[in-house]
């Protein structure tokens, strides 16, 4: 099984880059926690986007969402994608963690931090990340609405 | 040859389960593994026909041959982020 690890682990032991799936809240002190493990010397800008639950979806009401994944390929494509912000925006100041489990409207479900030297390599690989996330790892949401649930792409 | 199936999201709820387990003929294929789970779990046919594959954690096309052992994943339409 994949390290589906918590938010308690202390950042002094994370490695860069950070990629993660966690059943634990991503709470703004665990936010900034990471950002601080990622941040180096060299580094003028931190992009931090973060994705929360909001309360409606195609027009409909959304009460919660429930993610689930495929843990051990979802860290890997996660893996896949520091890897080439890397190679294109020569950083290794990553960090891409998504949480699974129920998430109540307006907890954050994903967390992409990039630091970069200036801050247009930092925001432009930060939105490349949050893209190709999206396209490519395995991670599934269920809008539980007011009437019913549903498994739903997007 | 034994595939392992490992079900997330809808299709575990539909089978209501995590893992499977296929026996399936030499020179069986991705495509023939979703076959056979669509004749063992009819309310899996239409789901699966809208998923992607997974073997042993890498995207493959449903034409990709299967080995003994392989972990093969059919993955839904995507809902990260």
């Amino acid at each position: 099984m994949a390290n589906v690890s918590g938010s308690a682990n202390p950042t002094a032991t994370m490695q860069l880059p950070i990629v993660r799936i966690t059943r634990d809240p991503l709470d703004g002190a665990y936010i900034r926690s990471l950002e601080q493990a990622i941040i180096n010397t060299g580094v003028g800008g931190i992009v931090t986007f973060e994705g929360v639950v909001r309360d409606n979806a195609r027009g409909k009401r959304v009460r919660a969402l429930e993610y689930d994944a495929y843990p051990e390929m979802a860290e890997q494509e996660l893996a896949r994608i520091s890897a080439e912000v890397e190679r294109r925006w020569q950083t290794n100041a990553i960090a891409l963690v998504h949480r699974i489990g129920r998430l109540e409207l307006g907890e954050c479900s994903v967390v992409v931090i990039v630091a970069c030297p200036h801050r247009a390599e930092a925001f432009e690989a930060c939105r490349y990340a949050i893209d190709t996330l999206k396209t490519s790892v395995p991670i599934w949401k269920k809008e539980i609405g007011e009437n019913g649930e549903e498994w739903v792409e997007g | 040859m034994r595939i392992h199936i490992r079900y997330f999201a809808a299709l575990r709820e539909i089978t209501g389960q995590a893992e499977d387990i296929l026996d399936l003929s030499e020179g069986a294929k991705v495509s023939d593994a979703a076959l056979a789970l669509a004749r063992r779990w009819p309310a899996l046919k239409a789901p699966l026909a809208a998923c992607v594959s997974a073997v042993n954690r890498a995207y493959v096309t449903s034409d990709t041959p299967l080995r003994d052992g392989d972990e093969l994943v059919f993955i839904p339409p995507l809902g990260g982020g």
